[in-house]
This record gives structure tokens, C-alpha cells and sequence, in this order.
């Protein structure tokens, strides 16, 4: 299967752990990840106002860069780019008067309607490939890791964007049930992290993140799995400024769902791009047996 | 502090101004709190989420004014997904940034003002993102 | 009218409504058939643990009530039993009702109950809400006081029905009144009225996903059993997951009511006063323990109900907070329950050993078939439409079909008992201005 690939600025740069991992193991899968030959920046936040139009047309504008792929889908893997590409489309269906106005401002593109979908890749492993798939491509299970999924939140709200049940999700639950791992349900698996305010507000952040990470650790885990390169620099990066505020916190790995599934399949870990993580997941998985 | 009311206030442009850039109606909101309790940036708000929604019922714009809240807020929408009464809290708190970002010299973030050690670590979503929320 | 007119009333649902119009049309001197789909006539009313504001048990008050219709000559109780179809017309309806199979010829059944005891099959009990505590065996009355006071077998679980196996209850019965190749039979009935009276159902908590699913996360009604002194932990309050004694224990209010977004826009209007209830009666079983109820208001608009509200406060220490409660999730050996106090203006942060919730009363989804058998109006919830909200208000829009109880909405029990009695009254001026009118002419 192939299908247009949204990349987002992050993950040409500081999250090319992600992308590298995820087009590796999509590959396992018989899926083609074939990114967009001409993509802008989608803001990397929808505009909650309801008068501004203008930041409505960079996510439209890659909506018509798949469109012109001849396809009526879009695959994505950023969870911030998830949620503003098919926001922005759902806002574009929904009010025929804004649309056209839109629609005045794109004159230079080709027709667009709102007809392309946009998906995450975790849901197409759920809708498309199915579990079963993956437990078959699956060379070393990851028998004894265990592993929180955190979802934070531009993958489940609001309810009509999010992929998955917006309070109990289980979609990466059950990808990562089919790697082999040992799931650790954490109930702050979608409490918010913190998101942008890291950049101005690190304090904020770091209790955030404690709050998440400790949970998850209380709970068992020892590694935590997501699909968002802010929460990640939050949960993984700032977890210096966790140490610094909080005593005795004990640093743990993040890492992309992705770069699990790259490991269970037996993928060379290069493709895992390790050396981008914060905290360094190696250690831990060689001690698992899964890493040389 | 007394808060006085009259009815240019309670149906004055501010009130206007907030839900029509937000497109929610604010009286729909009938204070069960449900959005404070579950907010997770609240515990660096000095008004609560439910607090800053009774305010603007009431046109309180000078208070608001001085309230953190909404440009602590995450965007996190957790407050929107629970709310009882279908009212969008996440656009509330962005009205009220835009209400003060559409003026001239607001910005809370400036994108000159970030040091470069600090530009290098972050990834360029947080980046474009702060200076979309906290910039106008 | 010229017509001939059947005065026997059929009464369909034998909670507290329907036993209160039947005995009030009963003792009018007409005939009524009492149909209850469970084994049992009594409903929600006799799973309670006591009543506010009187703190009456329902054990106490109610079953002289269910043994009053059992005996009564006018009153022919059909449990097991649910209504297949109606035709006709007010003074002349024709009712095909199903006698579901109880395996047990019920005329035989002397109600000794040496069959229960000797099966060895469990299951989970509906009477007290399925809870882990208080199963109940393949062969069964629901609970002590059942009236009739008869067993049923339930197919789905007994051994020898599912798999041809046991058949000790066959071997023990006294008066050899077991019938395993028993099914189900169709009788038809004349009947001149009917009071709708099919009652309520407790929306589920797995709706309310921000809440978490877990043992320890109850709705009202389960609570109802495990404070029941009756009940299957004989009045112990223990708490689902591991039978420990709950110390803090959460209410949370307008589970799903007044919730026009996701769940119900409307009051269920009895919560307010069976949480403070259940949590003065959870306190008079541990004084050591501390009850907190997050509500939204505080609703008192019965009799004496203002004043329960405020001995509940100062008599039983019960912590009011104002705020609709966010999120419940398990950590450890509590449940966690983020909420909010209004009045300070401050979260509230509660690491509770119990969580009840007062989830939302909807149109008990068993009266569905009823419904549309007889046709009725309803809501958009699916509550009976009576057919003028102030000056019909039991009357539904089809002559001679009446409703009590909470199948029209959510009321309190001395509300229900007020309008069965109304219907009921409804069904006696029908059928004794027929009579009168017959005698004059």
C-alpha cells in the first residue's frame, strides 16, 4: 500500500528517530510512506478562533499537495500535525461560507473540496493492517518491556478528531500487545504534558511531566511509548528539569511507538536513530535481550 | 473587591468581542467547574477555568486583563471534551488571548527574545507553536 | 358507550407503582392482572437499603405491600411474564401474554427452596446488581421475601439445561415439581384498562468514560445492596475489589444527568437525596469513615427533605463540594478523584477507597417492547409522554392506557405511590361509571 506521507518540520529534524523508525517499520508492514513532493509548514496548531481564516490555509494547502498525488488520504505521524491537518479539513467541510472564502485565497490550486483524509498511522495499523498482521512480522517480541503508552492529547480531542476513544484509547495498547510488550495502563496516559509552554515556561513543564512519568513508574512501566515529538522533548528532554526540582526522581526512557515496532521486527537499530534520545533507551533494551 | 454590574457591562463589546471570536455563548456555561477540576495547567492559574468563564459572563474585562490563566493554558482541550454543557473552553481561553494579542506590543512571547541555546534544544514545533499562541 | 366493557384492569410492571395501583383498583372490587417480567413483584423499591427521608427499610414497608397482592382475591400476580401484543380498544383490549419458562410448575412449588440450596451452579445475581458479593444459583427466587414465592431455573446457567448434567434440584424437590422440557406458552386476556408502570433503569457507568471502569467505581444502586442490611454482605460495608472497609468514601452527583452534551439534559431528581441518605446510612456503619458528595446543586423539594439534607451535614459530617468531578482513575490501592469546590474556588483532590455513582435514571430498556406494543408517545429519552403535562398527567394519549411511576420520568417513591394512585383512580371512575351507567339504563 502506498500512501502520501505528511512529514512536519520536526520530524525532518529533531524527531528524525520518528520518521526514520516509522518508515522502516510502516515498510515490515506493505506500507509505502511516500512523502509529499511540495509541503508547507501546517502551523503546527489549529486556530481555535472562530473569525480567522488566514491559518486555516497552510494545513489546506498540504491537503491539495496529496490531492495532487491523485489521492484521497494523507498519512501523518506527528501528533500536532495529525490534529491540525484534519481539524482544518473538518473546519473546511463544515461551513460552506467560510470555505468559499478560503477557497478565494487558494485560487492559484487545484479544485479542492475536503475530500482528503487525513490518518495517523496508528490508525492505519488498527483499520488497515490489522493486530494479527503485526504480531506476524513481529522477529523478537518484546517479552518482559514494560511499556505506558502516552497519548497526550492532539490524538484524542476533540472527540470527532481524535483517533481513538478520547478518555480510554487502546489503540497503542494493543500495537504494542502485538510487539510482545508487557502494557502498563497509566491513567495519565492523556493527561497534557505541557505542550508549547516549555518554551517559556519550563517550571510548568517539569511538573507536568513529573506528574506523568511518576505515574507511569508507580505503575510499573519502564519505558514510556508515544507519537509526538513535543511530548517527547517534554516527557524525555525536560526530564532534567524533573530531576533538578523534584528529589528522587529516577529518569526513565521515551521513545516513539515506532522505534518498538523497528526493534520487534528486527530491524537493524540503526534505523531507531537512538542517539536522538534524551535519556538513552539502550541500556534498558539491551538488558531486555533486544538490542545487541 | 465588589464587582458592579450594570447592563452596559454585561452586554457590553467586551462580552461581545469574546464570544464571537470564540463562537461559544457563555451563558451556556452553568459553573459545575467540571473544567477546573480536570485542567491540568490550573495549579498555575491564579483563576480557574471556570472562574475565568463566570468573569466573562459578568464583563469583567479590567480583572480578566490581569489573569495568567489563559496564557497558561495548554490548549490541551480536556476541559472541552468534558464539559456537560458542550461549551468550548479551549476557544474561550483563545479568545481571550486574541482579545489582547490583536492589540498593538501584547505579545507575551517575543521570537527575538528566545536565547539561542534554548532555540537549538527545542523542536520546532514547540517553538512555532509558542509564538502562535503567545504572539500576534 | 354501548359497548360491553371488560372491567378488569391489566398493570403492567410490579415495582412500587404497579403494586399500588393494583392494590387501590383491587380494593375498589375490580379484577386486575399484575404482569412483572421478573420472578418477583417489588422492583427497584425492594433492592434499597432504607428510604429517605424517613429512613424506613423498604423490607419493612413495602413487602406487606407485595404479600397484600399476593393475597388479595381481585389480584392476579403473572411474574415471569411479559406482554406480547395488544389489540382493541379502551373497555376492550385483548393482551397475549408470555409466560416465560421457569422450569418449575409453579402450582406444585410450595416455595421451600431445597432446590436452591442444593445447586451447586452460580451466578450472578440481578437483584443485587451482579456485585461479586451476592451470587445466586441456576435454580432461584430472587431474593428472601419474593412474591410469588416461587423458583425459576436459569437456563443460561443451569447444568442440566445447558448441558444435561445435575439434575439434582429435579431429585430434591419435595413435591416433584421441576419440568426441564418446560417452555415458554401464550395466554390471552380481556382486559378494560391498563397502567403502564414499567419504571427506570440506571444509565450504565461505562458511559461516563472520563470515569473509570473499576470495581471500586459503583453506581447507586449497588451501593443500595452492599448497605442493605439484608443484602449480600449482611449490611457490611465492604468495598468490591478486595472487601476492605471503605474510610473515604466519594458520591458524585449528576452522573450523566444534566449533561445535555454527552449524556442527559434533565434532573434524575432523586439523587440529591438518596446520596445524602446513603452516605449518612455508610456512616451510621462506620463512624470512623468520612462521606464527601460533589454536587452540582443540592435539590431538597419534598417533605422534610431540606431538613434530611441538613442532618445529614451536621449529624453525620457529610463533606458537601460544589463542583462536577473531572476525572476517577485507580492508583494503587485508592481511586483518585479529581474535583472541584466552587465555593473556595480550589480543586479538590480526593484519594477515595469507594467512588458511588449517582448515574442518571433513563426509561427502564425492558419497557421498550411495551412501549411500542401499546403504541406510546414518548420523549426523546424514551419517558412516556402523558397526554397533558399539568392536567393529564397519567393519562398517556391512547383512552384507557395509563402510566405511573418513573416510566413517565424520574420521580421519587412517595411521587410514584401519589400517581399510581392517581392512574388507579383513573381505572375505577372508567370501570364504575361504565357500571353506573349500565345499572340506569
Amino acid at each position: 500500500m502506498k500512501i502520501p506521507y505528511y512529514p512536519g518540520c520536526t520530524l525532518k529534524t529533531k524527531a528524525k528517530d520518528f520518521e526514520d523508525s516509522a518508515i522502516a517499520a510502516a515498510r515490515v508492514l506493505g506500507i509505502e510512506m511516500e512523502e509529499l513532493p511540495r509541503w508547507n509548514c501546517c502551523g503546527t496548531v489549529y486556530s481555535l478562533s472562530s473569525d480567522d481564516l488566514i491559518h486555516q490555509l497552510a494545513p489546506i494547502r498540504n491537503l491539495i499537495r496529496a490531492k495532487e498525488q491523485e489521492s484521497d488520504r494523507l498519512v501523518t505521524l506527528c501528533s500536532m500535525c495529525y490534529n491540525t491537518l484534519k481539524r482544518a479539513n473538518e473546519f473546511f467541510l463544515a461551513d460552506e461560507e467560510k470555505r468559499e472564502r478560503i477557497k478565494r485565497y487558494l485560487d492559484d490550486e487545484i479544485p479542492y473540496e475536503g475530500d482528503v483524509r487525513v490518518v495517523q498511522l496508528l490508525e492505519l495499523l488498527r483499520d488497515e493492517v490489522s493486530m494479527d498482521a503485526i504480531k506476524e512480522a513481529v522477529k523478537k517480541p518484546l517479552t518482559g518491556l514494560k511499556v505506558a503508552p502516552y497519548y497526550g492529547c492532539m490524538l484524542l480531542r476533540p472527540a470527532s478528531i481524535g483517533i481513538d476513544d478520547v478518555e480510554r484509547p487502546t489503540v497503542m495498547e494493543d500495537v504494542l500487545r502485538a510487539l510482545g510488550a508487557d502494557v502498563i495502563d497509566d491513567p495519565y496516559k492523556t493527561e497534557c504534558c505541557g505542550a508549547y509552554q516549555t518554551v517559556s515556561q519550563k517550571d510548568v513543564v517539569a511538573t507536568c511531566a513529573h506528574s506523568i512519568l511518576t505515574s507511569a513508574q508507580g505503575n510499573g512501566a519502564e519505558v514510556i511509548a508515544l507519537s509526538c515529538p513535543l511530548c517527547d522533548f517534554n516527557l524525555d528532554n525536560r526530564q532534567k528539569e524533573v530531576q533538578e526540582r523534584f528529589n528522587g526522581f529516577h529518569p526513565m526512557p521515551v521513545l516513539y511507538f515506532t522505534q518498538l515496532m523497528a526493534i520487534a521486527f528486527g530491524l537493524d537499530p540503526s534505523v531507531c536513530r537512538f542517539e536522538l534520545s534524551y535519556n538513552d533507551p539502550v541500556p534498558l533494551l539491551k538488558s531486555k535481550g533486544l538490542i545487541e | 473587591m465588589k464587582i458592579r454590574l450594570s447592563r452596559e457591562r454585561v452586554r457590553g463589546d467586551f462580552v461581545k468581542k469574546v464570544e464571537m471570536i470564540s463562537g461559544q455563548d457563555l451563558l451556556q456555561c452553568y459553573q459545575c467547574g467540571k473544567c477546573s477540576a480536570g485542567c491540568p495547567a490550573a495549579f498555575e492559574m491564579d483563576i480557574l477555568p471556570s472562574h475565568v468563564i463566570r468573569l466573562a459572563q459578568m464583563g469583567q474585562e479590567e480583572e480578566l486583563a490581569q489573569a495568567n490563566s489563559y496564557w497558561i493554558c495548554f490548549s490541551c482541550q480536556t476541559c472541552t471534551v468534558r464539559c456537560p454543557r458542550g461549551v468550548d473552553i479551549a476557544k474561550i481561553m483563545e479568545a481571550l488571548r486574541l482579545v489582547t494579542l490583536r492589540q498593538k506590543n501584547r505579545n507575551k512571547v517575543e521570537a527575538t527574545g528566545l536565547p539561542p541555546e534554548l532555540l537549538a534544544e527545542l523542536p520546532q514545533i514547540a517553538i512555532v507553536s509558542s509564538l502562535r499562541k503567545l504572539s500576534g | 358507550m354501548s359497548r360491553e366493557m371488560e372491567t378488569k384492569a391489566l398493570i403492567v410492571g410490579g415495582g412500587v407503582a404497579g403494586i399500588q395501583a393494583a392494590l387501590d383498583i383491587a380494593d375498589g372490587g375490580y379484577q386486575v392482572i399484575l404482569v412483572e417480567r421478573t420472578p418477583s413483584i417489588g422492583g427497584h423499591m425492594v433492592q434499597l437499603s432504607e428510604v429517605f427521608p424517613t429512613l424506613d427499610c423498604p423490607q419493612c414497608i413495602l413487602t406487606p405491600k407485595m404479600v397484600m397482592c399476593g393475597q388479595h382475591p381481585n389480584i392476579d400476580i403473572k411474574a415471569y411474564c411479559e406482554i406480547e401484543s395488544v389489540t382493541g380498544e379502551v373497555g376492550n383490549f385483548t393482551v397475549k401474554i408470555r409466560h416465560k419458562a421457569t422450569y418449575v410448575d409453579w402450582d406444585a412449588c410450595t416455595g421451600c427452596g431445597q432446590c436452591e440450596q442444593k445447586c451447586p451452579t452460580k451466578a450472578p445475581s440481578e437483584f443485587n446488581r451482579e456485585l461479586a458479593f451476592g451470587p445466586r444459583k441456576a435454580i432461584y427466587s430472587p431474593f428472601a421475601q419474593a412474591v410469588p414465592n416461587k423458583r425459576v431455573i436459569d437456563a443460561d446457567h443451569c447444568l442440566k439445561l445447558t448441558k444435561d448434567k445435575c439434575g439434582v434440584c429435579a431429585k430434591v424437590c419435595p413435591t416433584q415439581a421441576i419440568r426441564y422440557d418446560m417452555e415458554d406458552w401464550i395466554e390471552e386476556v380481556k382486559v378494560g384498562a391498563i397502567i403502564v408502570a414499567t419504571g427506570y433503569e440506571l444509565y450504565k457507568k461505562e458511559n461516563l468514560t472520563e470515569y473509570a471502569s473499576d470495581p471500586d467505581v459503583i453506581d447507586g444502586l449497588e451501593f443500595e445492596r452492599i448497605l442493605c442490611p439484608s443484602g449480600p454482605t449482611a449490611g457490611v460495608i465492604k468495598r468490591p475489589s478486595d472487601g476492605k472497609e471503605p474510610l473515604d468514601i466519594v458520591f458524585v452527583q449528576c452522573a450523566g444527568s444534566r449533561d445535555p452534551d454527552k449524556h442527559f439534559p434533565y434532573c434524575s431528581r432523586v439523587c440529591c437525596m438518596y446520596c445524602c441518605k446513603m452516605a449518612m446510612l455508610y456512616k451510621h456503619a462506620v463512624p470512623d469513615g468520612q462521606a464527601y458528595i460533589f454536587y452540582i446543586d443540592v435539590r431538597t423539594d419534598g417533605k422534610m427533605y431540606e431538613e434530611f439534607y441538613q442532618r445529614g451535614v451536621e449529624e453525620d459530617r457529610i463533606v458537601y463540594l460544589r463542583g462536577k468531578v473531572s476525572k476517577i482513575f485507580r492508583q494503587g490501592e485508592k481511586i483518585v478523584v479529581f474535583g472541584m469546590d466552587t465555593l473556595t474556588g480550589k480543586r479538590v483532590e480526593v484519594e477515595a477507597d469507594l467512588v458511588v455513582l449517582a448515574m442518571a435514571m433513563i426509561p427502564n430498556p425492558a419497557g421498550e417492547k411495551v412501549k411500542k406494543i401499546l403504541n406510546l408517545k414518548t420523549d426523546e429519552f424514551g419517558f412516556i409522554t402523558e397526554s397533558h403535562a399539568k392536567l393529564h398527567p397519567v393519562e398517556t394519549g391512547i383512552d384507557g392506557i395509563f402510566v405511573a411511576g418513573t416510566a413517565q420520568a424520574p420521580k421519587d417513591i412517595p411521587e410514584t405511590v401519589a400517581q399510581a394512585g392517581g392512574a388507579a383512580s383513573k381505572v375505577l371512575s372508567l370501570f364504575s361509571g361504565y357500571e353506573r351507567n349500565k345499572a340506569c339504563a
